[in-house]
């Protein structure tokens, strides 16, 4: 027998995989099945109803009838299990992968035993609008999560309603916008204040919820710029909507400052948690005089990200500003949990019912299973390991992580390959498709890339030391490749389900196909 | 104080040897390193005030497993409840697909690392397009309530008007949604409904129309069960006013119901947690908005939206984000409304319900649900006091009883239910008062006839 | 089959690696050479060059003898059709503007054209906004927004625009006073504009061009600006394309390169010298100055728009300067400040600190101003 195993390696380091994604070249769903088959029998009327009933649609005028059947696939049920397994498997969850190249968007590992209680029917078979003596159970979840992010952040309440990040920095933003309306100043106070580094979403939302946005670019050292914020605050500033650690993994040392100017001038704080990875247990939204604050628990607490969602966007309040926060919240009397409906001068609903509670459940039994020594534990690893990953991501040529350089970071960095492009032509984007042979996410950056050529790793807590040293050797044979073949990256994906796209279709109206039917017209074919 | 090191499950490197060996390699002497810019003054002093961990998987499970008992489910009880989360069966195949890691745990990757995704949403998409007869469906955003909301404010950008006309009979919640999202530059008026049918007041929708407007809004069913009859009417006069015409459909109704195009609609809206997804106490929403293949709306959309595309191979399909400049994150502020995570899953889950049912099972379970709703509606209404034809109009899934002829109120009625294993319908006496003491009954496939006659004969017990 | 058309100046940024700043003039020239000076203008266009490979057969290349153009072309591998002729080793800005008149004779889509801000000059003076131009960046002085930030990227830029990814805007060229700027002093003008391709993201692979973004942007910004203006002010629009498309959108048309003044949704001086404009500041004491950053370089005022003069600035007063910009090109500064140049220290002095820049409907950037 020979030693396949030392073959494995080379000069002692393991090679990397030989990956290759599954490729089924699967057909589109509307190709597949036979004029009808069945997925699926639903349950028969019985001829009581029937027969008392007489015809179902009597009553229902001729125009609001469905004349000629939905044209949708009709497959036996074997059939339909096949062709989303084959598109499962041509998805790269974090379950199969070191996920740490989807920066910004802390892919952790989402434990199986949440996902399992999750899917228990006292869970799943719950209406919302029950009698609250029948969720007994659930509306307990939810309260005792409430405390522990009160406890995690300062703050003193909490809803549980918005379905992501994006939707918790809106509702942030409605709330200042209630507070300033309650004290007769929203129609003065019409700006939002954030920096280029924040997530993008703190812009948008805020200006989805009527504000001007002004952005702050950073100072020469790569902080926020203090000096700025002093000129951009006004009597107009409604607010500050701000990440920290910002999406370069620099944390604002400053904050305080800046919060306490921001209310200087009569404005509110909020705090954009979708960085908070590395911050658990280590400081908090209230010492850094932050008003409100939302947390990803898609994120930061380990719920599934779903393929992008369902998701919640917990956000917190100070007590002053619990009379504005969405209806209902959960309280407990002492004796049983009920939805209160109170705060006086709530912004109204935000989403229907209460929000996404399987995902609330999976974040409490997360939390409940680490305890505050747990959750302390989760940051300093995952700074550890994003401090480890740096070391060796910038030993590659190439590759530089500017602003603040030299400086540790906390949970994540952004990168750059300039260097890189400047000498081989190729771009980060294409050294991101070529990780994708390899099995791994890299992901660059928000638009517009004040980064330039940039990539933003984010190695959470959740890879072992060997698992970055892998993702690292990927890098570095990929940068490698760059210079020694850069057609090679160029071209990529080699070793992926699907081969490069063609791109121009997707922004030429006469071209677009967002469904099957309208590809079908477009393409000129027949039904 | 000495604690004993707990090496964490779910933390690899919480080994102490192996964190010793990393901060060796980044030469720092402990993880103090990392939070050089973080100031004293915002440290927590100590250890945060938390519950006691469960470490062990058992005792956690065991906790929760606890928690979770204290619920009664709608398996336990017979449950009437609607209004926007509904009960219908839920096929094997659907928690199957979606419980499987590769889409539980991805999130946001390429097309060349998520093909599955893409395509899965993208057919997810096409067969919501085949059931609306429309060209572009959106990739799912949170739910209905946000889909309305959307689609008005994509109304009052198309129109380049800032004023849009609801019906009257909306949830009380969503319009809650929809008022705090359209502010603060967005008008909303309400045009009154006919007390008769429940339907639109022509006569006053018309009126209101002579003021500039970006849209009419309706539902098909009303929040309330009525099916609105004259949609063409209404949609015509929108049209007639330069207003886009906006409806939100329940998606499992349109097996037998007519797609709004069929009778104007520019845009279609909705909340797609009747196709496949579990109640889960309200976790299981998700939205879509539907429309042609116009550019002037597609431009508009806020959410991402998924394309067909040739790749260099031959036969092979690619897939990728369509028009994306639209969105907040190429563009920041300047993008329409956001792009962020929503319900991705559900849009996925729904497409395999869809699949499942082709169009044979989407038009016996309209069927199904019109013949079960219409019995209930039937025997509840035979009730001495009761009254279950508060609108005219034909009724899909949902439908008022009245029972101010028993000088009863809805909640002393539900309670009495409740002992007896029973949900009954959502009390509406608080949300519309103008309906007196009534309640939103909801039947769906998933009730027997036994079922039903065991309501009404508990109401009658109960009334007794 | 795609023409396009390359001119490279042989000598530009000689005077940049032996410390002449610039290259202007035969004399200048032969110092560069004496002090040991290499050309490198052949071996950036070569490489930019490469990035047009891929397009294989699509295309052909038209240019000039030897280091014109010729040279860089074989050294990347690609047989171009050479016009002209030239007296190798003595080439002069009139050959340059006889090379890019011949390509646009010769209908090329695109002039590729190696060099500085001088050849920047020399080919606007030969075909102004005729055909769509693109700089390789050879040179000692880069000022000008035609040229790309590295040839690597012109080359790709290039590619995109014969697939017909890109959309087109007027650039500036800019050019220094090179008597001036050897003696130390700074001191730009803006010289005129070339047609030039641009995407934010021709790059290959996953993202896509966008649907006249820049186009959507200005207008965006006009919006917000016709909302903040008010009756009875006047309004200086400085000069640049940006002003320009900006007015446009609000409605009126101005002039690319001089400044205009603006009363109730009229042009009352086109063209305006500072004797205008203080005579209209002196009837209308509200007023208000629009300018944008000159792209590339950050400056605000002192270039081009001198007609704004410091005394029209004391008294329009900083509170009612209004700067506004595309994102990227304030992304295009790299974090360098703007800065004033407008001849008056006090005046320089009084603008420095912070100013707000427009950079979208009811968006903008707090934005450093250097002194």
């Amino acid at each position: 027998m020979k030693n396949i195993t030392a073959e494995r390696f080379t000069n002692g380091k393991p090679n990397l995989r030989r990956f290759h994604q599954a490729r089924w070249d699967e057909p589109v769903i509307f190709e597949l099945g036979q004029p009808g088959q069945r997925g699926i029998l639903v349950p028969e009327v019985e001829e009581g109803i029937k027969s008392q009933v007489g015809d179902a649609l009597a009553g229902i005028p001729d125009g609001l009838r469905r004349k000629d059947p939905p044209k949708l696939p009709e497959m036996a049920q074997p059939a339909v299990l096949r062709h989303y397994d084959h598109l499962s498997q041509e998805n790269l969850g974090v379950d199969f992968n070191i996920d740490v190249g989807q920066g910004t968007c802390t892919m952790k590992y989402s434990p199986k035993v949440n996902d399992q209680l999750a899917r228990m029917p006292e869970m799943t078979e719950l209406h919302p609008l029950q009698d609250e003596s029948t969720v007994q159970g659930i509306l307990e979840i939810m309260y005792r999560f409430e405390q522990i992010l009160k406890e995690i952040s300062g703050l003193e309440r909490f809803t549980l309603q918005p379905g992501a990040g994006s939707v918790a920095i809106y509702t942030n933003a409605s709330i200042m916008r209630a507070y300033h309306e309650a004290r007769g100043e929203a129609k003065q106070r019409d700006e939002m204040i954030t920096t280029i580094f924040s997530h993008p979403s703190d812009a948008a939302c805020a200006k989805v919820a009527g504000y001007k946005v002004i952005t702050l670019y950073p100072d020469p050292e790569g902080y926020p710029d203090l000096e700025a914020l002093k000129a951009a605050v006004s009597e107009r500033t409604a607010g500050l909507l701000i990440t920290n650690p910002e999406d370069t993994g620099i944390f604002n040392p400053k904050i305080a400052e800046f919060t306490r100017i921001i209310h200087a001038a009569g404005g509110l704080c909020s705090y954009d948690q979708a960085n908070a990875n590395g911050m658990l247990g280590i400081t908090r939204a209230r010492e850094a005089g932050f008003d409100l604050c939302h947390f990803n628990l898609h994120k930061t607490f380990s719920t599934p990200h779903g393929c992008g969602g369902p998701a919640v966007g917990a956000t917190g309040v100070t007590q002053e500003l619990a009379r504005f926060l969405p209806v209902p919240i959960v309280d407990f009397d002492g004796q049983k949990y009920f939805l209160n409906y109170d705060p006086a001068d709530s912004i109204g609903k935000i989403r229907p019912f209460y929000g996404v509670a399987p995902v609330v459940l999976k974040a409490y039994a997360w939390v409940m299973a680490l305890g505050a020594a747990g959750l302390r534990e989760v940051a300093e690893v995952a700074v550890l390991n994003n401090n480890y990953l740096m070391k060796k991501v910038l030993a590659i040529h190439g590759v530089a992580a500017p602003y603040a350089a030299g400086k540790r970071r906390v949970e994540q960095v952004r990168y750059s390959w300039q260097t890189l492009f400047e000498e081989t032509g190729v771009h980060s984007e294409a050294l991101g498709i070529r990780a994708a042979d390899f099995g791994v996410h890299y992901w660059t950056s928000h638009h517009p890339y004040v980064v330039p050529e940039p990539c933003t790793l984010e190695p959470t807590e959740s890879y072992s030391k060997e698992e970055l040293d892998e993702y690292a050797a990927i890098l570095e044979h990929v940068a490698g490749e760059a210079y020694s073949d850069p057609n090679l990256v160029r071209s990529a994906p080699h070793n992926s389900t699907v081969h490069t796209i063609d791109h121009h279709p997707f922004d030429d109206p006469q071209q677009w196909a967002i469904t099957w039917r309208a590809y079908l017209r477009k393409t000129g074919q027949e039904r | 104080m000495t604690q004993k090191k707990i090496v964490y499950p779910y933390i690899p490197n919480s080994a102490p040897e192996v964190k010793a060996q990393m901060l060796r390699d980044v030469d720092a002497s402990s993880v103090e390193a990392f939070y050089a810019d973080v100031p004293a003054a915002l440290r927590i002093q100590g250890q945060m005030d938390l519950p006691e961990p469960f470490l062990s998987e058992y005792a956690l499970r065991r906790h929760v497993e606890g928690l979770l008992r204290k619920n009664t489910t709608t398996q336990q009880y017979l449950n009437f409840l609607g209004a926007g989360c509904y009960q219908h069966h839920v096929p094997a195949i659907c928690d199957e697909i979606n419980q499987r890691g590769e889409f539980l745990t991805a999130y946001a990757g390429e097309p060349y690392d998520d093909h599955g995704r893409f395509q899965s949403l993208f057919e997810y998409c096409s067969m919501m397009g085949e059931l609306l007869e429309m060209d572009v469906v959106n990739v799912p955003n949170y739910d209905g309530f946000q889909a309305t909301a959307t689609s008005l404010r994509m109304a009052c950008r198309i129109t380049g008007r800032n004023r849009v006309l609801l019906a009257a009979i909306l949830g009380r919640d969503k319009l809650s949604r929809v008022r705090d999202y359209l502010k603060p530059e967005i008008e909303i008026a309400s045009v009154e409904h006919d007390p008769k049918t429940g339907g639109m007041n022509l006569k006053h929708l018309e009126t209101l129309l002579k003021t500039e407007s970006a849209a009419v809004y309706f539902e098909n069913p009303s929040y309330l069960g009525s099916l609105e009859t004259h949609g063409t009417e209404i949609t015509d006069l929108a049209h007639k006013h330069g207003a886009l015409a906006i409806v939100s459909v329940d998606p499992i109704s349109l097996g037998v119901l007519a797609p709004p195009v069929r009778y104007g609609a520019d845009i279609v809206c909705g909340d797609i947690q009747p196709l496949g997804m579990h109640m889960q106490f309200g976790g299981g929403q998700a939205g879509f908005i539907a429309s042609q293949d116009d550019e002037k709306i597609v431009m508009q959309y806020p959410s991402r939206l998924f394309g067909i595309s040739p790749t260099r191979v031959p036969g092979e399909y690619g897939f990728g984000d369509v028009a994306y400049d639209r969105t907040s994150f190429a563009k920041r502020e300047e993008g329409n409304e956001w792009v962020g995570t929503a319900a991705a899953l559900w849009g996925i889950t729904a497409g395999v319900y869809l699949a499942l049912m082709g169009p044979q099972g989407m038009k016996e379970i309209g069927e199904g649900i019109l013949y079960r709703s219409r019995y209930a509606m039937q025997e509840i209404g035979k009730i001495k006091g009761v009254r279950s034809d508060v609108f005219s109009a034909p009724h899909f899934k949902e439908f008022v009883v009245n029972f101010d002829g028993t000088g009863r109120k809805v909640a002393e009625l539900n309670a009495a239910l409740l002992r007896k294993g029973i949900f009954g319908g959502k009390d509406l006496s608080r949300e519309f008062p103008w309906l007196g003491e009534s309640a939103l009954v909801c039947v769906t496939e998933i009730h027997t006839q036994e079922d039903i006659d065991r309501l009404v004969s508990s109401l009658k017990e109960v009334l007794s | 089959m795609k023409r396009i058309g390359l001119v490279v100046n042989p000598i530009a940024g000689l005077g940049g690696r032996v410390g002449l700043k610039g290259s202007d003039g035969m004399e200048l020239q032969r110092k560069a050479l004496e002090l040991g000076a290499v050309p490198h203008a052949v071996e950036r266009a070569a490489q930019a060059l490469q990035a047009l490979l891929p397009l294989g057969a699509e295309f052909e290349l038209l240019t000039y003898p030897f280091a014109m153009g010729a040279e860089a072309a074989r050294q990347a591998g690609i047989d171009p059709c050479v016009l002209g002729s030239i007296q190798p080793g003595q080439t002069s800005a009139e050959d340059t503007v006889r090379a890019a008149r011949e390509m646009a004779e010769n209908e090329v889509r695109l002039l590729l054209f190696a060099g500085g801000d001088g050849t920047a000059r020399d080919i606007c003076n030969a075909i102004g906004m005729e055909i769509p131009a693109l700089g390789i960046p050879a040179g000692v002085k880069i000022q000008s927004a035609v040229y790309a930030t590295a040839p690597r990227y012109a080359g790709e830029l290039a590619a995109a625009f014969l697939r017909g990814e890109t959309e087109l805007r007027q650039a500036e060229v800019m050019d220094l006073d090179e008597d001036a700027f050897r003696a130390g002093r700074v001191s730009a003008c803006l010289y005129g504009y070339l047609k030039t391709p641009y995407s934010q993201r021709y790059v290959q692979g996953v993202k896509v061009p966008s649907l006249s973004r820049e186009s959507a942007v200005l207008e965006a910004i006009a919006g917000d600006l016709a909302d903040r203006m008010k009756p009875g002010w006047l309004y200086i629009f400085g000069p640049g394309s940006t002003t320009q498309a900006v007015a446009t959108h609000i409605g009126f048309d101005k002039t690319l390169l001089g400044v205009d003044a603006v009363l109730d949704g009229k042009i009352v001086s086109a063209d305006a010298s500072e004797a205008d404009l203080l005579r209209l500041l002196s009837v209308n004491r509200l007023a208000e100055i629009v300018v944008t950053p000159i792209g590339g370089q950050g400056c605000i005022f002192g270039r081009g728009n001198q007609p704004i003069s410091p005394d029209v600035i004391r008294k329009v007063g900083r509170a009612h300067i209004r700067v506004i910009s595309t994102p990227e090109k304030i992304q295009a500064l790299n974090g360098h400040p703007l800065w004033a140049d407008t001849g008056d220290r006090a005046v320089d002095e009084m603008l420095s600190g912070y100013l707000v820049v427009l950079t979208g409907y009811k968006e903008s950037v707090m934005y450093k101003v250097m002194a």
